[in-house]
């Protein structure tokens, strides 16, 4: 039996900035992942939808507007809403030290900010997985 | 309730993780999905008219699949939307991208799209379309869009699944001998051109229409070919009082689906010029779409091309599975000697051929005990 890890990389909000964005999906791209992507301004019910249309293993978000402290939780809300705990949720971008312990509260597992390799991001995403895949 | 039957029962009322997993499953080749599948009857095609779209990449297959769900939308049809892009040959990885001009329908819950990855198969479909097709056509929805991966000039296993191809080109992809050659060109049954807005739309509009005509005068054996000719017949009985049976089931789509294009006397199948961006033509476009599955149901070939396909891919799957049996170390290591034979010029290539299937039907027999 065929197994792929699957991924959506998708940018909450309204910044244009996907270059992060980019360069992660292609990084996951060449570590064998499938990469669902999503493209720009999407809301967190988007995401949400696309993420289980899609049925991926992680979601991976990027913000670069400093609207993160709203934006990703009110993913992590949508996903408690509609009872789904087996998805592995990541953000990433300008994102200050301190607010990491906050979202990593509210169920974010791995935050990355600029300057972390992105075999970080692969190592992370293959030993935090919440389902086997 | 097993869990294959609480996951079909979830599918069915609507629950889109199941629905999700059961594709995953599909994918994987999980045999925890056939009890699924069977309990959902998803074996045969159903009500759905599955359109395929195709087309070079950078064609605009993406926008214009997004266009086609909003207007399909717009007539309350229901729309499932499976989307293919390739995997990497080296890596196994894959960047799945067609939602970016999709996923705004993604909170519609009359739409559901998915990615999928070739994963190592050809012709311009992943392995697991055709049952996901028949699932999602199982689930209900109207309509079920399948947008291949960007097509060369022989990926052409969509028209194996697809009632309706619709062939996209865009202005600039090179000059009029592109659209004599044979393949890709000749799945259309319909043929739009995209970004018309821009300049040469003109002429690859009429280059398409050139190619058709040509194809009809030679009476070349395409998709529209048999079509029309069943459309023709129809119209002939239609015609004859006694035959009032046949002209009720001459429906007005099948005319439209002829007199829209027809150019000069000839009947040539739809050429429709789009502006995907802007949604230009798009509606033009799904009438005509919906006019040529009316054309296959008035004249009984719709079930007559579903059952040819359905043969199709039974036998597409078994022989994917005689490959399978090959990949057994036993079965490996028994090829290779015959390769080494052939190699040392001990025995000729076909008799070796003929050694592989002796060693095929071996495991198949010992497969059945």
């Amino acid at each position: 039996m065929e197994r792929k890890i699957r991924v959506l990389v998708a940018k909450p909000g309204l910044d244009g900035h996907d270059r992060g964005a980019k360069v992660i999906a292609r990084a996951l791209r060449d570590a064998g992942m499938e990469v669902v992507y999503t493209g720009l301004r999407q809301t967190p019910e988007q995401i949400v939808a696309a993420a289980l249309q899609e049925d991926v293993d992680v979601i991976a978000m990027s913000i670069l507007s400093g609207a993160h402290n709203h934006l990703f939780p009110r993913v992590m809300d949508i996903l408690r809403e509609r009872n789904v705990q087996d998805i592995l949720v990541i953000g990433g971008g300008v994102i200050p030290d301190d607010d990491i312990p906050a979202l990593k509260a509210a169920g974010i597992a791995g935050v990355f900010t600029p300057g972390t390799p992105t075999s970080a991001t692969i190592d992370f995403i293959k030993n935090n997985l919440k389902r086997s895949v | 309730m097993s869990d294959a039957l609480s996951l079909a029962d979830r599918a069915r009322t609507g629950d889109v993780r199941a629905r999700a997993r059961l594709i995953t499953l599909i994918e994987r080749d999980d045999p925890e999905r056939l009890g699924a599948l069977s309990a959902l009857r998803a074996s045969a095609r159903g009500s759905a008219h599955v359109v395929g779209i195709t087309g070079p990449p950078g064609a605009g297959k993406s926008t214009l699949t997004d266009k086609i769900v909003s207007e399909l939308r717009s007539r309350g049809r229901t729309v499932a939307v499976v989307a293919i892009d390739p995997s990497s040959p080296f890596t196994g990885g894959a960047l799945l991208g067609d939602r970016i001009r999709m996923n705004r329908h993604a909170t519609d819950e009359g739409v559901f799209i998915r990615s999928l990855a070739t994963r190592g198969h050809l012709g311009g479909l992943s392995r697991a379309t055709g049952e996901t097709v028949r699932l999602l056509d199982a689930l209900g929805y109207d309509d079920v869009i399948i947008e291949t991966v960007g097509v060369g000039q022989s990926e052409v296993d969509i028209v194996r699944l697809a009632d309706t191809v619709v062939l996209v080109s865009v202005p600039g992809l090179g000059d009029d001998i592109q659209a004599i050659k044979a393949g890709v060109m000749e799945i259309g049954d319909v043929f739009c051109v995209n970004k018309a807005d821009r300049d040469g739309a003109e002429r690859v509009v009429r280059e398409i229409r050139s190619m058709l005509e040509t194809a009809v005068m030679n009476g070349a054996a395409t998709r529209f070919s048999e079509l029309f000719a069943a459309l023709a017949d129809r119209k002939q009985a239609a015609r004859e009082p006694e035959n009032a049976d046949a002209r009720a089931h001459f429906s007005q789509g099948a005319a439209h689906h002829i007199a829209a294009d027809g150019h000069g006397s000839l009947e040539l199948p739809p050429v429709v010029a789009t502006v995907a961006e802007t949604g230009q033509g798009v509606r033009e476009l799904v009438d005509h779409i919906k006019a040529h599955e009316a054309g296959l149901e008035a004249t009984g070939l719709l079930a007559k091309q579903r059952r040819a396909n359905l043969a199709w891919e039974l036998g597409t799957e078994a022989a994917g599975r005689l490959v399978g049996l090959l990949e057994h170390e036993e079965r490996r290591e028994e090829v290779a000697a015959l390769a080494d034979a052939v190699l040392a010029r001990c025995m000729d290539f076909h008799d070796a051929v003929a050694g592989v299937e002796r060693s095929l039907a071996e495991a198949i027999r010992s497969k059945g005990s």
